[in-house]
């Protein structure tokens, strides 16, 4: 096995010679490439730089080979990283598939599943979405009643469910569905695959309180989906969605999620309000508010840093995953309001074609969501009550 | 989820094993039904500076252990948990960084060994304020002659030495002044934590050329550094105080009956509960993070413990609230102990600067 430091070494020629400069600027989120059948690349760099990255396996660093990634340990995996990070690397490739179906698949799928479906989300060739929420199952998400009805060689699904993000855009999608109605709820769910282009498969964009929003309601009228398309045994679903649900939630650790904001509060205020001839904040209330809140905002980023450390060191953060969620969600929403009340009336423009300036309404009202959105802040606290202070 | 160094996790296994068998919750209640002045136990002062507790600032050039910060973090947390009141924070922390970064050796020696104890005078006024030093040392035939007066200064009346700071002619000074002196009043009491303290007027001290161990940017630079590491390990004892009045009253929960089930099965309590836990863990990284970043003397260092003694303040403040709260009547009993959890914290958060302090500091570092 090749050193460290010549893992260093080599990937760092590799990415100098082979990420195109205009993947090395920084990104905005209609910079991401997300891949699939529709996909249309924004620019020759971003292709290049995918298949370029997918042809050696670094769009999944650490999967397999068989499967499409490089079989990297831990730590190359973050000399990778960090590689990248040095010259402003753009990912080659993001998606649900990476994030999300791709862990659960080498966790429970088949070997056939993992050769067929793998590589395809490395390669970024199919995207995928989650089907988990519905209109009646929220933070309830075991009450789902999508109903998957076993009809010879294939499942019949009906039903519908809701906060699918990126429905509309993806190709196939992996879905909790309630196989087994006469089982208790948790243990009448199965987790099936299905393409998207399938006989009564139907989405509908929803519009947010903060406006145009990636998610979606999707329909499910008659769908056939072949009964090999199951992951895990029948009525097992529900094991596969938390170990997902808790994967999600340590990735909000692991990533400088969005969920958790980026906007400077000390930049907006001192240039929206302005300081005084002490070189105070020229409003002492809200000053007040904004220290009281530095202080838990550098807090969180030392929360951030140890959970990395404890996760590079090949520890789980299990439940602990809540606490970061529930922390940082609660922190961006308490950063929105301030950055709101630092920007006074200039911050409430909405008309965003004449709009002089950003779109600083419309992250306040988005952060609404991010203690709702993947688990509420409440779901959390529960968890964190017994699964750690073993309450109740 | 903090990951130790092997030696780490030794030394908290043995500051909790060795605090557990001779300084338990008992004994601080013991301590303040003796009424005695100083407050702590001088045997406990001796064993522990045996064990290196005193010295792990020091080099082994004075017969310390070098083991740094974070260790001392380590033992502080532990003392939080048992209420442990002892010269550490005052001596075996802030004096011992500040003689070693002025390079003084014959106390620090003595710091190390428990043979003495050194404390330093960081305020005059109500609210902590470091920088607001109003004590002058004037020169006076080979030394000098001190006036003004000190605050709230904790083991002054059983330390050898107090460290002055005061303004002479070339900037900040550093004193090193014998209570005992000619011109020092001492009005000494003990604090709602039982611990002792001090207000010391000097009056026309006179005071000999070597009781000056630093002037000038020195003199500023190793205050700074005590007060660094004085907040970050005073940070380190309040999460020790927040975690067990934390699990103590989650304990109770489980075991307390109302409406004919235990108080652990009420949601609203549960979620205050993990809400309180969330905020433990939050503030046990940051103070983590300034005491790596003190040993590692790194820039940060100085932002990082000024945040993380604001975060700790203000997690105590609510750990011991919602502990005494979810008590009920019994909390508001001296004959449980969680009450001593929040006399404990409440003198904690004030030492040193409160959240608001730090806070203020925040902002200013930030240009606003």
């Amino acid at each position: 096995m090749m050193d460290l430091q010549e893992f260093r070494a080599a990937t760092r020629a590799w990415l100098e010679e082979n990420c195109p400069q205009e993947m090395r600027q920084p990104m905005s989120e209609a910079d991401v490439c997300w891949g699939g059948r529709n996909w249309v690349f924004q620019s020759e760099a971003q292709k290049l730089w995918l298949d370029r990255m997918a042809a050696r396996g670094w769009t999944v660093p650490t999967w397999p080979e068989a499967y499409g990634g490089a079989g990297l340990s831990g730590d190359e995996d973050r000399i990778l990283k960090e590689e990248m990070a040095r010259i402003s690397a753009r990912p080659p490739l993001q998606s649900f598939g990476i994030w999300m179906l791709g862990p659960a698949l080498l966790e429970f799928g088949t070997e056939e599943q993992k050769r067929h479906f793998l590589p395809q989300i490395a390669r970024g060739e199919v995207r995928w979405c989650q089907g988990y929420s519905e209109p009646g199952a929220g933070s309830d998400l075991a009450g789902l009643q999508t109903k998957g009805v076993e009809c010879g060689a294939h499942f019949e699904v009906t039903g519908q469910k809701i906060w699918t993000s990126y429905a509309d855009k993806a190709d196939w999608i992996f879905c909790l569905v309630r196989t087994e109605p006469e089982a208790p709820k948790h243990k009448g769910i199965s987790f099936l695959l299905f393409d998207m282009t399938s006989d009564g498969v139907s989405t509908k964009p929803i519009q947010l309180i903060s406006g145009a929003s990636p998610f979606c309601e999707t329909f499910f009228d008659g769908v056939k989906v072949p009964a090999d398309q199951i992951v895990g045994e029948r009525g097992k679903g529900w094991t596969i969605a938390k170990y997902l649900l808790t994967h999600e939630r340590e990735m909000i650790g692991a990533t400088d999620s969005a969920l958790f904001g980026s906007e400077d509060i000390v930049d907006v205020s001192r240039e929206a309000i302005g300081v005084d001839a002490d070189g105070r904040l020229a409003d002492p209330v809200l000053r007040g508010q904004i220290g009281d809140f530095l202080a838990d905002e550098i807090a969180f980023d030392a929360e951030l840093a140890r959970a990395k450390t404890w996760m590079r060191a090949g520890n789980q953060l299990g439940a602990q995953s809540a606490t970061l969620k529930y922390t940082g969600t609660e922190l961006n929403k308490r950063r929105q309001e301030l950055i709101m009340a630092a920007g006074g009336l200039a911050a409430l423009e909405w008309d965003f074609e004449n709009a002089a300036g950003d779109e600083k309404a419309s992250l306040w009202l988005r952060s609404k969501g991010n203690s709702i959105e993947g688990g509420t802040s409440e779901v959390m606290l529960s968890i964190l009550s017994k699964a750690i202070l073993e309450l109740g | 989820m903090q990951i130790l160094s092997e030696e780490n996790t030794m030394v908290r296994e043995m500051a909790a094993g060795f605090l557990s068998e001779n300084a338990p919750v008992e004994t601080a209640r013991a301590l303040r039904d003796d009424r005695s002045a100083l407050g702590y136990d001088r045997t406990l002062l001796a064993e522990t500076a045996a064990m290196g507790w005193y010295g792990m600032l020091l080099g082994e050039d004075v017969g310390g252990t070098d083991m740094g910060a974070q260790a001392a973090g380590l033992i502080a947390e532990e003392m939080g948990r048992r209420l442990t009141n002892a010269p550490f924070l005052s001596s075996g922390v802030m004096s011992a960084s500040l003689l070693r970064h002025v390079g003084e050796t014959t106390l620090a020696a003595e710091i190390a060994s428990g043979t003495a104890v050194v404390t330093l005078a960081t305020d005059e006024t109500t609210k902590h304020a470091p920088d607001r030093i109003e004590t002058t040392a004037a020169p006076s035939g080979n030394g000098f002659v001190l006036n003004g007066s000190k605050r709230f200064v904790n083991d002054a009346i059983d330390a050898t030495r107090v460290i002055v700071p005061a303004q002479t002619d070339a900037g900040l000074g550093l004193f090193l002044v014998d209570p005992a002196l000619e011109g020092v009043t001492t009005r000494a009491y003990r604090t709602v934590d039982n611990r002792n303290a001090a207000d010391l007027t000097f009056d026309n001290v006179q005071l000999d050329g070597a009781a000056q161990i630093a002037v000038g940017p020195e003199a500023e630079a190793g205050f700074a550094a005590a007060l660094r590491v004085g907040r970050a390990v005073a940070s380190a004892e309040l999460v020790g105080v927040s975690k067990e009045a934390a699990e103590r009253t989650v304990a109770y929960l489980k075991e307390r009956k109302q409406f004919g089930v235990t108080l652990s099965q009420f949601q609203a309590l549960q979620h205050r509960a993990a809400d309180l836990y969330t905020q433990i863990q939050t503030t046990e990284a940051i103070t983590a993070a300034a005491l790596a970043a003190i040993d590692e003397g790194r820039e940060d260092a100085e932002r990082l413990s000024r945040a993380a003694k604001a975060k700790a303040s203000k997690t105590a403040s609510l750990a011991v609230r919602e502990a005494v709260q979810m008590h009920g009547g019994m909390g508001m009993t001296d004959a449980l102990d969680i009450g001593l959890f929040m006399k404990k914290a409440r003198a904690a958060i004030e030492h040193l600067g409160d959240a608001g302090c730090h806070a203020e500091w925040l902002l200013r570092d930030r240009g606003i």
